[in-house]
């Protein structure tokens, strides 16, 4: 025999798709928001982005090659979704050096104490962002009022975000239709143009990014579907039983992170459960959490709470929901 | 809407680059190697001695019990010496070696080229010719037809299940049989149905083959009970349980076989074995072969002598590419790669896959990512990733737990995993030592 051939158990062939090009395929999918975020925050939206993504790919890249001394593997694109998720939940002026410090929490304390990608239980860029809020919450939580390239970074003109108008509000004894004349109209905060962190406010902008990552086959639909399903019943049902106290169900929707949250948080593949029973129990708990910690929580906004919680359950639900096996049960007709 | 099984499955690139290459005919090779166990159960015993002199057709190997088959010479020549060889299992088993002179067959087998269309033989008969001829299931499997046909006390077949789907990428053997010998095909089924009682019979095939479908839709016409079946493209739905659920919708349970629900499941390749068994009192001693890969000059479909060396037939396929790095025997998905090109065709040998040095590299795993992908390919609903750390961390009787054991090794979660994970090699593994502890533990 002059030249060897090689020997390998089956199968003889790979598909093309690869951890890279999932990735990549999310970073394609938050683009419409990015766009849609520096449209209406202008600079800040840039600059808050750029640091985010520069520094979570930087730790990462310290922490491989001088903690791990293992090769790195930054080109993965992983880091590149944290760091832009990262960006996504914060405001457009907040100051570098908390994203920076952000960025660190995320990357080395939520992912790379775990081992690196594949073992953090929780979400890094969400750990990143709550970390924040509770350290810094005033800088978390004086978002820019949207006024297109115009917006300044440092100088932005603040405002509240609707969710918390209708907080504020109800706490003071002001009517659901009083303060709906306060916040943005229907349209405009489907488009986006409303305060709040720079990658959730456009409704429009993260269901194109959905739909491509259905179509890509990136994620299933359980997992979005079911926390926007249960959002939308529950606070329905809160809506039909008192809407002077209770925003309308569509207001709940378009305001603050539920798209961004069940799109591209609650999604990561990490940190979600693995078979589509689970999937949708871990997403019709995140809804039923984000509406309770809306209504009677003391944050006016709840879905990065929700979905950390839920993480922490994921490890259960694989353990104990599986999905029913191939001839499993005997039942033939 | 065309049927399929419900859960799990891929698509693979097809690749079926001989769908439209006439079956030829193979040249007697000058020296052949006819392993005695070329199907699953007990290995045959041979009674043919050094020095022999033996015919084409002649039985040189019987089957020991019943779940055992007979083997029979592929050419005419003498015996050079019994001993062992590498087969594609790669394990090392005997084999009878015989130097062919001439092509000299046996009396008794018709070689007439006209159809023999009426089933003479009783059902017993029938099973008994067909142990003799030593007619196992060709789709790859090669379990002995005849206890397939036997249906035991307390058990009832209604229906015979006919795989013609060819799911493995760049196989065409089963495709091509089916175009060139559909009636003789269709004649088969009529006697595995007359052998099993049953009054239906249903051919699955996929629906990239549309010329197959037309062709034996237009013939069965003439058979009483037969029906052909579209299905829709995906892999693994040439496995019989796979099979059996998009056909008629009904589930084999875990740990038990098709005839537990009611069926029994033949390949084509089979049906056309059994015919000429029944019909032409020839043994299985040759059958059709895939020879193909992208880098080849002239892939083909032929019929080849069993025990022919594959080096043989990459020759004859425009010889090997300078940049071979693998062969697989069989399909790229379930096949075995060869470790060299002595390795004789067998029995189970649909196809042989040339693959460059560059399609055969494995890339190098990277961490898993949860994403869940294995899960949803899964054609049994098991959960790849997790049986795979079970088997990595010795784990053995959580992954009895987890039916690592229902495994039929597909390869669709290998095949779909991003990160790249050996996860069937794993799986492999854990099955074979559960079922080694669970054997164990039986003795006690």
């Amino acid at each position: 025999m002059s030249n060897l051939l090689n020997i390998s158990p089956s199968p003889h062939a790979h598909g093309k798709e690869t951890t890279q090009k999932l990735m990549h395929g999310v970073v394609v999918a938050l683009m419409p928001a990015l766009f849609t975020s520096i449209f209406y925050f202008g600079i800040g939206a840039v600059i808050v982005t750029a640091a985010s993504v520069i520094s979570c790919l930087v730790f990462e890249y310290l922490i491989q090659k001088f903690v791990f001394k293992k090769p790195v593997t930054i080109t993965d694109g992983s880091a590149l979704v944290t760091g832009l998720l990262l960006a996504f939940n914060l405001p457009s002026n907040i100051p570098v050096i908390l994203v920076v410090i952000g960025s660190f929490v995320a990357i080395a304390v939520a992912k790379m104490t775990f081992g690196g990608l594949g073992n953090n239980p929780f979400n890094p860029a969400l750990v990143g962002r709550v970390f924040m809020l509770i350290s810094f919450p005033v800088q978390m939580t004086s978002w820019p009022v949207p006024a297109g390239f115009k917006t300044g970074y440092a100088d932005a003109v603040t405002g509240a975000t609707p969710l918390a108008i209708i907080k504020e509000g109800i706490k003071n004894g002001e009517s659901v239709s009083q303060l709906m004349e306060k916040v943005p109209a229907t349209i405009q905060m489907f488009l986006g143009h409303m305060g709040g962190s720079m990658g959730e406010v456009s409704a429009i902008a993260l269901l194109l990014g959905l739909v491509y990552l259905l179509y890509k086959k990136i994620i299933t639909w359980h997992i979005p579907v079911s926390i926007i399903g249960t959002i939308a019943i529950f606070t329905t049902i809160l809506w039909l039983i008192n809407p002077e106290k209770n925003a309308d169900p569509m207001f709940h929707l378009m305001a603050g992170g539920v798209l961004l949250g069940s799109i591209f948080m609650a999604t990561d593949y990490v940190t979600s459960p693995m078979n589509t029973k689970a999937m949708i129990i871990y997403g019709c708990c995140i809804g039923i959490l984000t509406v309770i910690i809306r209504v009677w929580g003391a944050y006016p906004e709840g879905v990065s709470f929700a979905i950390l919680i839920m993480n922490a359950f994921v490890p259960l639900m694989n353990t104990y929901i599986k999905p029913k096996r191939f001839g499993e049960e005997v039942k033939n007709g | 809407m065309l049927k399929t099984f419900p859960s799990g499955g891929i698509h693979p690139p097809e690749n079926k680059l001989t769908s439209n290459i006439p079956i030829g005919y193979l040249p007697v090779p000058g020296n052949v190697v006819i392993p005695v166990s070329q199907h699953i159960g007990a290995p045959a015993t041979v009674i043919v001695n050094k020095g022999d002199y033996v015919k084409t057709g002649q039985l040189i190997a019987t089957g020991n019990g019943f779940v055992s088959s007979n083997t029979h010479s592929s050419v005419s020549g003498k015996v050079s010496k019994i001993d062992t060889i590498f087969d594609t299992t790669g394990y090392k088993q005997p084999a009878v070696f015989i130097d062919v002179e001439g092509d000299e067959w046996i009396g008794t087998i018709d070689r007439s080229s006209n159809i023999a269309r009426e089933i003479t033989l009783s059902p017993d008969e029938i099973k008994k010719r067909c142990f003799e001829s030593g007619i196992v299931g060709l789709g790859g499997a090669t379990f002995p037809s005849h206890v397939k046909l036997s249906v035991p006390e307390g058990k009832k077949c209604d229906i015979l299940i006919i795989n013609g789907v060819e799911c493995e990428p760049f196989l065409t053997s089963d495709h091509r049989l089916m175009l060139e010998k559909g009636e003789e095909i269709l004649i088969g089924i009529s006697i595995l149905m007359k052998a099993l009682k049953v009054g239906r019979a249903k051919i699955g095939i996929e629906n990239n083959k549309p010329d197959a479908i037309d062709h034996l839709t237009k013939l069965a016409a003439g058979f009483e009970g037969i029906t052909i079946h579209p299905l829709k493209l995906k892999y693994p739905q040439g496995a019989e349980k796979q099979l059996i659920k998009a056909l008629i919708n009904r589930e084999v349970p875990s740990g038990h076989l098709p005839l537990d629900v009611g069926a029994v499941v033949h390949n084509v390749g089979t049906a056309y074995a059994v015919y000429e068994a029944v019909q032409k009192n020839k043994p299985l001693f040759e059958r059709v072969v895939t020879v193909t890969g992208k880098s080849l000059s002239k892939p083909c479909n032929y019929v080849v002598r069993i025990g022919t060396p594959i080096g043989r037939l990459i020759e004859a396929a425009g010889g090997m590419p300078g940049d071979t790095g693998k062969i697989v025997s069989g399909g790229p998905m379930m096949g075995k790669a060869v470790s060299n090109l002595d390795v004789p065709v067998v029995k189970g040998t649909s196809g042989i896959v040339v693959f460059s040095e560059n399609e055969s590299e494995r890339k190098e795993p990277g961490p898993c990512i949860r994403c869940s992908k294995c899960i949803g390919v899964c054609p049994l609903n098991l959960q790849p990733f997790l049986l795979m750390k079970l088997a990595e961390l010795g784990m053995f009787e959580r992954a009895e737990k987890e039916k690592i054991t229902d495994c039929m090794e597909c390869g669709c979660c290998s095949y779909t995993c991003p990160a790249n994970r050996p996860l069937l090699d794993y799986i492999r593994l854990g099955k074979a030592t559960v079922i080694k502890l669970a054997r164990q533990r039986n003795l006690k």
